[in-house]
């Protein structure tokens, strides 16, 4: 990982990493809880995804505690520049891994929730793959802010259209099931939300690299089309 | 973001030596209408001795020569042929220690319009000095005892009768080193507040070893380093992304 350092106050330089290995620690439990999720759903396994939503004390603690951090940073450091850019990163990145958690939540109570058949086996592959993509992107989406690397960041970014896609096909194969057999329609619901779940934890894997790419370049990506980030990434603008 | 694009003032290549010594190593820089313009950087950067060369302080330090070009609006402010003392009257300057003259309050801001002929009877150089400490938020708290000594006042509201003193004789643009580091917090925000308010009348150019204050009140800010000015910009850019490294390294506290 890049330490942050060179700041005349060592301490200073200790609370900036602080900041992002308890960001880091965060998204590592959120990473797990969501393997969890899926393979929970996937495997019918009820007493795992119960622990999934047991989880998700810890990680909303974990969120109050880093916000605490950062306030307590900026209120007596008075951040400014590259640091100020971390922070406001940090206290943003927090929000979309601690709503990644409640995605995966949600994906546990689907299973939980499930009085219908199991889904096939077709079906939980489709889950499965689709889980595996999201899992890389959080994963890679953290790496790239720990090592404040905005090309892996642009990266992960282009990885999204592939989950959007897989939510599509998803979407379509089961309204597909739905509409030929209405007995269909709760197992093929619960399908649906386990990857429109899936989904948006892939949006807020994104928001992580464009966070890392504004602390990184000091420019807000969030609204630019993918060839305006390769632009600002790779400093063409 | 600076607040209006009229140039007001324009320096050329500004070089000042000490001797052999060369402390200012070729300036470029422009300071627009009712802007609040700050420098900042270390100790010894230079930041002082180019804010007094906008408005020839530099002049009475032996052995300081100063070359290039300084304009207010348009006129060379070094051509010989100047009346230097018009010259401070246009461009004012406020001190880093209060230095109220040993005389009442009234007398230290009607100095300078008797001075400079700017007032012809008792009731117009009245009105001068209230509208100068009005300006200055002072006053409501001396407008009862303008006969005391100013040297009576507290810090704040003393740098505060400086400023008054400055603004009396109808400067166009107001300098001011480090115009609160002798003072406590509460002064300091009173100070801030009025350069906020001044700003509409007066343009203004400050040094500061106070980061935050730069960022609290000015437009722009420049970065000075070793004689050269790094970097000139918005102060919102400055102080999120400011683009030369060798000011991020000052703003955010780290070694170069």
């Amino acid at each position: 990982m890049n330490k942050i350092t060179g700041h005349y106050s060592h301490a200073y330089d200790d609370e900036l990493n602080e900041a992002v290995d308890r960001l880091i620690r965060m998204g590592a439990l959120v990473g797990e809880q969501l393997q969890d999720a899926i393979k929970a759903f996937i495997k019918g396994d009820r007493e795992l995804a119960s622990q999934v939503i047991q989880t998700d004390r810890k990680v909303n603690a974990q969120e109050i505690d880093i916000e605490e951090h950062c306030l307590d940073i900026i209120a007596r450091r008075q951040p400014t520049a590259i640091d100020l850019r971390l922070i406001v990163g940090v206290l943003k990145s927090i929000n979309d891994v601690e709503r990644i958690g409640d995605q995966a939540e949600h994906i546990a109570k689907q299973l939980l929730d499930e009085d219908c058949q199991r889904p096939t086996d077709a079906q939980l592959e489709d889950i499965d793959m689709m889980g595996d993509k999201v899992l890389n992107m959080l994963q890679q989406a953290l790496l790239s802010f720990q090592r404040m690397d905005p090309a892996l960041a642009l990266d992960v970014l282009k990885q999204d259209r592939l989950v959007d896609h897989d939510y599509g096909r998803i979407l379509r194969h089961n309204l597909t099931y739905m509409l030929e057999d209405t007995r269909q329609i709760t197992r093929g619901l619960h399908l649906i939300w386990v990857a429109r779940a899936l989904e948006r934890i892939g949006d807020h894997a994104q928001n992580i690299c464009e966070f890392s790419i504004f602390i990184t370049k000091g420019r807000n990506v969030s609204h630019l089309t993918e060839d305006e980030v390769d632009a600002v990434v790779h400093d063409k603008v | 973001m600076k607040t209006n694009s009229t140039l007001k003032m324009k320096a050329e290549n500004v070089r000042v030596f000490y001797g052999a010594n060369e402390a200012i190593k070729g300036i470029d820089m422009n300071v627009y209408q009712n802007e609040v313009l700050a420098f900042i950087g270390p100790s010894g950067c230079g930041k002082s001795t180019f804010l007094r060369c906008l408005n020839r302080m530099n002049d009475t330090i032996d052995q300081c020569r100063v070359t290039g070009l300084i304009e207010l609006d348009g006129q060379d402010m070094y051509d010989p042929r100047l009346d230097v003392v018009q010259l401070r009257a246009q461009i004012g300057m406020v001190f880093q220690k209060p230095n109220p003259f040993p005389k009442s309050i009234y007398d230290n801001i009607a100095y300078g319009p008797k001075l400079h002929g700017l007032a012809s009877k008792k009731s117009e150089l009245d009105d001068i000095v209230e509208s100068s400490l009005q300006k200055a938020g002072l006053w409501k708290e001396v407008k009862d005892r303008l006969d005391q000594p100013g040297t009576g006042l507290s810090g704040g509201q003393q740098q505060r009768l400086c400023i008054a003193r400055t603004i009396a004789v109808s400067p166009e643009v107001i300098l001011m080193d480090e115009p609160c580091s002798a003072l406590d917090p509460i002064a300091t925000s009173i100070i801030e507040e009025l350069i906020d308010e001044l700003k509409a009348n007066y343009t203004i150019v400050m040094v500061t070893h106070n980061m935050q204050q730069a960022a609290r009140v000015s437009d722009r800010t420049a970065f000075f380093h070793m004689g050269e000015m790094i970097e000139i910009g918005s102060t919102t850019e400055m102080f999120t992304k400011p683009n030369n490294k060798r000011t991020e390294d000052y703003i955010t506290g780290r070694y170069g």
